[in-house]
């Protein structure tokens, strides 16, 4: 009986312990989702009101400061290429054959059609450092038990005041993220679907993104391949590449 | 004199001729007229509407806006200054505060300025007193073009999004409580009105603004500090200088038209003085210099802008005085390429212009008409008595 007693005792203490913080759930996800760089193709499926477009891109990625992409189909976007480096972002058209960088109000608009801003892009958001993170709950999302983190701004120089992201419990991916205005009205839906095992991480494959004031399906991101830490050379990342 | 009652009775005598380029001649004066009559009227018309609708009797404008760069926007806002305070109590001036924004209607995406202002403002037409309907939502007021771009009505909920001083992203359901009517697209499409103080919260800005439009009893008596004064022909200068160029490709059309006038006096004047040798011939036989000559037939020729001004003051000054009372209606949609437009221009007839016109008429019929004359000089007196082709 007494035994039965300290086992009833322990039994919140013991699940306690296991429910990690807010901040493990970060970092593990950092952990399981960092790399130094990535090389991967893309398609991304753009729903609209009366079609679906399909852009096909190459992509090179140095930690969250470096990208640079290369549309490859359909045939309006070939050669079209985009350079971001930390917080600026530059666009070479090959049909006028003109680079030009996207800043200030142009930056509010549609990345190619997509629910997705250039601004969105040029979100390299430090969850850490910018946010207080709480687990506040747990769901399942596509058959997948997962913490719900509430992300809650530091400071009033971020983007998003509120964020929630669904982790995975076991795998610590997010499945599903949803960003808020500071009047609480949720803005954008990010889902990630077809997790799958590349080396020794878990990776999406499949994101959907959705403006939520925006009518429509969103827009899919589907991921062809990806590889993981190769060498990338310095100059993919410089303006000149994008006119090569 | 003799050379006047001559050139007329000359003229009178050509019959049809005569009559025909005379109303070539008032017709080109009369479009003219009306036309540049046209573009006063519009230009008057759009000064008042820009005056009353958006610059008012000038504006201060904080040191880092530029309402041609919307990057300028996060940057231009500040506090009213200690010198504007009481104007701004009183209501001589009105501060307006601009932010960029989205706006969601049925689920579309479009970009806007959101603009604060005072709903108790009576410096511009703006009607704002709307703004301070009780509702849930922010009440908003647009113009009709916004309203159409945007298919939104009086009534309609739709939200809105936008980022406070510090680059946040927030959004809040707005309702439209009043679609106005007005002539200056530049204070309508792609903008929406709230009332001031909920932009300085939504902004996270209290009691900042971006500019300050004055009004009528504002005395301009000092500099303000972190803000740059702009004055009404200022804040004109585009339109005006809009108008100069409308004038001037108008231009294009009348001397074309002036030149095919032009064309048939001057043919007017060669037939005449090729068929009309002999009395050349006589003229200086019987006395007459080849200058009296010269002038008889110069006169001639000026003579019919003379009848077209006379037939202009006859005949044209009922339809001019017509043509202002009714104006001309603007077709549909032309206000919607960026420029103050009203539905109906009402031209306006200055003494400068009429008085202008015809003397630019008559001095180029006289130079016209001069310059085939002068071959009579070099005629042969008694080749042309005789009727020698020369």
């Amino acid at each position: 009986m007494k035994r039965l007693a300290i086992i009833l005792f322990l039994i919140p203490t013991i699940i306690w312990a296991q429910e990690p913080t807010g901040k493990e759930i970060l970092e593990k996800i950092d952990k399981n989702m960092a790399s130094k760089s990535t090389i991967s193709t893309s398609k991304m499926l753009i729903h609209g009101a009366r079609q679906t477009r399909t852009i096909e891109a190459k992509s090179w990625g140095m930690g969250d400061e470096k990208s640079f992409t290369e549309y490859l189909a359909p045939a309006r976007e070939k050669g079209t290429k985009m350079l971001k480096l930390e917080d600026k972002l530059w666009i070479y058209s090959p049909g006028s054959d003109r680079t030009i960088q996207i800043s200030g109000h142009m930056l509010k608009q549609s990345l190619m059609g997509s629910d997705l801003s250039y601004e969105d892009m040029m979100d390299n958001v430090k969850l850490l450092e910018d946010y207080d993170a709480g687990v506040i709950g747990s769901e399942i999302v596509n058959e997948r038990d997962c913490w719900i983190v509430e992300l809650q701004a530091k400071t009033a120089e971020v983007n998003y005041q509120i964020r929630k992201v669904w982790v995975d419990k076991v795998r610590y991916i997010p499945l599903k993220e949803e960003l808020y205005a500071k009047s609480g009205k949720l803005l954008k839906r990010m889902e990630l679907f077809d997790i799958t095992k590349i080396g020794n991480r878990w990776y999406p494959k499949k994101i959907v993104f959705k403006d939520m004031l925006k009518k429509g399906d969103g827009t899919e991101f589907i991921i062809d391949e990806i590889e993981f830490d190769k060498e990338i050379p310095e100059y993919i990342f410089t303006k000149a590449a994008l006119r090569k | 004199m003799l050379s006047l009652k001559l050139a007329w009775r000359n003229l009178v005598g050509a019959g049809l001729r005569t009559w025909l380029n005379v109303i070539v001649l008032a017709f080109v004066l009369f479009m003219m007229i009306w036309h540049y009559g046209l573009l006063d009227g519009w230009n008057q018309q759009a000064n008042k509407d820009m005056q009353a609708w958006e610059v008012g009797n000038g504006q201060y404008w904080h040191q880092n806006y530029d309402p041609y760069d919307f990057f300028t926007l996060e940057e231009s806002h500040a506090k009213i200054p200690e010198a504007l305070n009481k104007a701004t109590t009183d209501g001589i001036i009105t501060p307006v505060l601009i932010t960029q924004g989205s706006v969601y209607p049925d689920g579309r995406i479009q970009s806007m300025l959101l603009k604060g202002i005072n709903p108790d403002q009576k410096v511009v037409a703006i009607p704002g007193t709307d703004l301070n309907t009780e509702s849930e939502e922010i009440p908003v007021v647009i113009g009709r073009r916004m309203a159409k771009n945007c298919k939104l009505q009086e009534g309609d909920i739709t939200t809105i999004r936008w980022r406070d001083v510090n680059g946040t992203f927030d959004a809040a359901e707005v309702k439209v409580v009043k679609v106005f009517n007005c002539n200056v697209p530049s204070v309508d499409a792609g903008q929406m009105y709230i009332h001031i103080k909920k932009v300085q919260e939504m902004m996270q800005a209290p009691d900042e603004a971006t500019m300050f439009i004055i009004g009528e009893d504002f005395e301009m008596n000092e500099t303000v500090s972190g803000w740059e004064y702009k004055d009404f022909d200022f804040l004109m200068t585009e339109m005006n200088e809009m108008m100069k160029m409308k004038k001037v490709g108008g231009s294009f059309m009348y001397v074309i038209l002036m030149l095919l006038a032009m064309l048939a006096i001057f043919d007017t004047q060669v037939l005449s003085i090729f068929r009309r040798q002999k009395e050349i011939g006589t003229y200086i036989a019987m006395g007459m210099t080849r200058r009296q000559v010269v002038s008889l037939f110069t006169v001639e020729g000026a003579m019919h802008a003379i009848l077209a001004v006379i037939f202009i003051a006859i005949f044209g000054t009922p339809l001019l005085i017509w043509l202002m009372s009714v104006g001309m209606s603007m077709p549909a949609g032309s206000d919607d390429m960026g420029i103050a437009i009203a539905e109906t221009i009402y031209p306006v007839y200055g003494a400068g212009l009429i008085i202008g016109t015809s003397l630019l008429v008559f001095i180029i019929t006289l130079i016209v008409s001069y310059l085939p004359a002068r071959k009579i000089s070099k005629m042969k007196p008694t080749d042309a008595i005789k009727g020698k082709i020369q």
